[in-house]
């Protein structure tokens, strides 16, 4: 087999146009996911029970019904409601909202991971709830779930792939557009793989690293 | 909220001479119940400037519960806590029922409590000076020079001084529970609270942190303290509270408690105790 790499150099700006809208609607969604879920998991722990059922079922849907659906009822079901979005808008605002789910239960898990004694602790010295999250909670968290963290955002790298059926002219549109005008497609997937590979490799860099500055005062 | 048949016969009255001392914290009738399980049945306890008063009693008989309610981290169910005269935890809603009160109101009257636990609670991302310092510089909004100063101040108290600038996992147990004492006496509390402080320690890292609280109460500190060292409540308490199944079952000086005439439950408690614990002298 003979790999024809001309159509790759042909199109070299279109195959980085489409990795910059990746990246773009990954890094967006990731940040509107982290910060919805953490969101979630503060607005569970006051433990009001009727926000708590909402907030449960609002987890069970988006987990329990597929990213593409989902984009599907954004995109294409959002007009009906009066909510008109641009492709790559409505990417970034699904990719949010089926993050945030998943962020929102990885948030809950840290939390959870912190002795109750600390809170008391602080509770008895007068702390605030919220200077007892900013203070006592988040720093510890953040170093327990670092790697479920990473192992996250790894994950919706690659869900940036289905924005491609709504329009959104990312890496995956961009290269199998031009895989079904030129016929290359191995060229083209190959290059997709090792794109993905990129992204996640950078993020799995990233996270190690991280893991390894926060965690240092548990290891002394 | 005690009926007279549950109010026990032999409860002794404190000694005069603290009793004639303002009362700091005042339980009257305190009911906690979890689900159908009431663990305090309504419980009368007086604590006074400067005394220092120990809570003995079987394990599950409501001892840490009755002083994790004096400090609200439990809400009480019925009866009242007042510290310095100031109802703990509630306030009257507008129908006149008693409804909880917000955190702020529930602060200003703890803001005088200090308490000790018995896993010490640090907070492991900080040093121990870390966190001794983080309430006075947060609550108190002190400059870090200042709540520096205070901190080490606090941790010399408890001879912690050298050890400022380690964690807590680099620390011994007694170590942790000393800083752990510090930490509470830097928000300046005229009341402290220690439940089973020596509990988790390994038999000899106990001396230390009891040394630590013989000082405290030789400064006239008032404390309130849960613990099976009944070598520390005869010798340094001014009043021993026994406690089962949710009522004070005794209350006295220690050498009442530990010599006097004893209610029958109270016997068989310190039997049991003498029995595991003096087995040398059988």
């Amino acid at each position: 087999m003979k790999l024809d790499l001309s159509v790759l150099t042909s199109n070299t700006g279109a195959i980085l146009g489409g990795f910059a809208i990746t990246l773009e609607t990954w890094i967006a969604g990731v940040a509107i996911g982290i910060l919805a879920g953490l969101a979630i998991a503060l607005l569970q722990r006051r433990g009001v029970s009727p926000i708590n059922r909402l907030l449960r079922l609002y987890i069970e849907v988006v987990r329990g019904t597929p990213f593409l659906v989902q984009l599907f009822f954004l995109y294409y079901g959002g007009p009906s409601i009066g909510l008109q979005l641009e492709a790559v808008t409505a990417g970034i605002l699904g990719l949010g909202i089926y993050g945030s789910a998943y962020f929102a239960e990885v948030f809950r898990a840290g939390f959870n991971a912190i002795p109750k004694g600390q809170m008391e602790a602080a509770t008895c010295l007068g702390l605030s709830r919220w200077q007892t999250v900013r203070r006592v909670m988040l720093p510890q968290m953040l170093v327990i779930i670092v790697p479920s963290l990473s192992n996250t955002i790894i994950v919706l790298s690659k869900e940036t792939a289905v924005l491609s059926v709504i329009t959104v002219p990312e890496l995956t549109g961009v290269l199998t557009g031009i895989g079904s005008a030129s016929y290359a497609f191995t060229e083209v997937l190959v290059t997709l793989c090792f794109g993905y590979l990129l992204l996640v490799e950078m993020t799995a860099w990233f996270g190690r690293w991280a893991e390894a500055k926060v965690g240092r005062y548990m290891l002394r | 909220m005690t009926t007279p048949e549950e109010q026990p016969l032999d409860a002794r009255p404190p000694s005069a001479a603290v009793r004639a001392r303002p009362v700091m914290v005042r339980l009257r009738g305190v009911v906690k119940r979890f689900g159908a399980n009431a663990v305090l049945k309504g419980m009368d306890l007086d604590i006074h400037k400067s005394e220092v008063v120990c809570i003995i009693g079987p394990s599950g008989s409501g001892k840490s519960t009755m002083l994790r309610c004096m400090a609200f981290l439990e809400a009480y169910d019925g009866g009242e806590v007042f510290v310095e005269d100031r109802l703990l935890g509630y306030s009257t809603g507008r129908d006149g029922q008693r409804v909880r009160a917000g955190d702020a109101e529930i602060n200003q009257v703890r803001r005088n409590i200090g308490m000790v636990f018995q896993q010490f609670n640090l907070w492991p991302h900080m040093t121990a000076l870390g966190n001794v310092t983080e309430a006075p510089r947060r609550v108190r909004g002190m400059p870090r020079a200042q709540a520096n100063e205070l901190g080490m101040r606090m941790l010399e108290k408890v001879g912690m001084a050298p050890r400022a600038h380690a964690y807590p996992a680099q620390l011994s147990g007694g170590e942790q529970q000393r800083a752990a004492i510090a930490r509470a006496l830097a928000m300046e509390p005229h009341i402290m609270l220690f439940d089973e402080p020596t509990s988790s320690l390994d038999p000899e890292l106990v001396g230390e942190v009891l040394q630590v609280m013989k000082q405290l109460a030789r400064d006239g500190m008032t404390m309130v303290v849960v613990s099976h060292e009944m070598g520390f409540a005869a010798h340094v308490a001014d009043t021993v509270v026994f406690i089962d199944q949710g009522l004070i079952v005794a209350q006295g000086p220690p050498q009442e408690i530990f010599q006097g005439e004893q209610h029958p439950r109270l016997q068989q408690f310190l039997q049991n105790y003498l029995e595991r614990n003096a087995f040398w002298t059988r």
